[in-house]
């Protein structure tokens, strides 16, 4: 667990950020079919992104992100060679971040 | 850092297992807003409105949430929210018939697109809903999506 892929282009004005997180984000309703325990709650609760070391985003997710989530979103103002960072945080205490460097059109 | 830790774990010693264990898992990294376990365990849309002090939303036309009409995969349902309303702030996603309707909060920072694409587990057919705050003041629109199998049970 913990890698971060992150694909980071400019488009016109914003940068293009679109990021996949390993993570298995079981939600703790669904039972283990063998044992028929349910399989503990482990989820991403925070997920933040800074450019040059300034939050642009920053999430609070619940249960309902798929599996190894996918996030996009767009910066205004950001230009190529910017140095992006995501990071997240779980119900566990278990953490990650990825980086990135924004690429040029 | 860990006696530190201990003091805030006994500080809190009201709350469930999840939360101590996400307080101990956040300390750590400042950088992490704390996690609004209310408005994440609310199993209501009005609850979770409640919470959140986004009650009475208005509806608008300015938000545009592009997500299948029916789901291929309950599991991954990719909902993209973008809108044209100026200066928003955050987005907010909720599932009306989920076990936990809301899904996602996002922040956003002065001058970011008012973009945010992800996936997220159905349960059910049910509206998918998006709160926009703009200038202040908190937006909603709405998309139906169809679900034959669900994503959330067992």
């Amino acid at each position: 667990m913990g890698n971060i892929r992150i694909r980071a282009v400019m488009n016109g004005d914003y940068a293009d950020i679109k990021c996949l997180m390993l993570h298995p984000e079981d939600t703790g309703l669904v039972k283990n079919k063998a044992t028929g325990k349910l399989i503990p709650a482990h989820f991403i609760t925070n997920v933040t992104a800074t450019i040059n070391g300034k939050t642009v985003l920053s999430a609070q997710w619940g249960i309902a992100i798929s599996k190894n989530p996918f996030l996009a979103f767009r910066v205004n103002g950001a230009k190529a060679g910017d140095k992006l960072v995501i990071s997240w945080v779980d119900n566990l205490g278990e953490s990650a971040s990825g980086t990135a460097t924004i690429a040029a059109s | 850092m860990n006696e530190h830790r201990r003091k805030f774990i006994q500080g809190t010693g009201t709350a469930g297992a999840l939360g101590v264990s996400l307080a101990a898992g956040l300390l750590p990294t400042r950088a992490f807003a704390a996690w609004n376990k209310g408005a994440f365990s609310a199993t209501s849309v009005p609850a979770v409105e409640k919470i959140l002090g986004i009650t009475g939303a208005v509806n608008s036309n300015q938000i545009t949430i592009n997500a299948p009409d029916i789901a291929e995969d309950a599991r991954i349902v990719q909902i993209e929210v973008s809108s044209t309303l100026p200066n928003v702030q955050s987005i907010k996603l909720v599932v009306d018939k989920n076990p936990d309707p809301l899904a996602a909060d996002f922040t956003l920072a002065n001058g970011m697109e008012p973009y945010v694409t992800t996936r997220i587990k159905m349960k059910e057919t049910s509206m998918v809903r998006a709160f926009v705050t703009s200038g202040g003041r908190t937006y909603t629109a709405a998309k139906q999506v169809k679900v034959t199998i669900g994503g959330c049970g067992g």
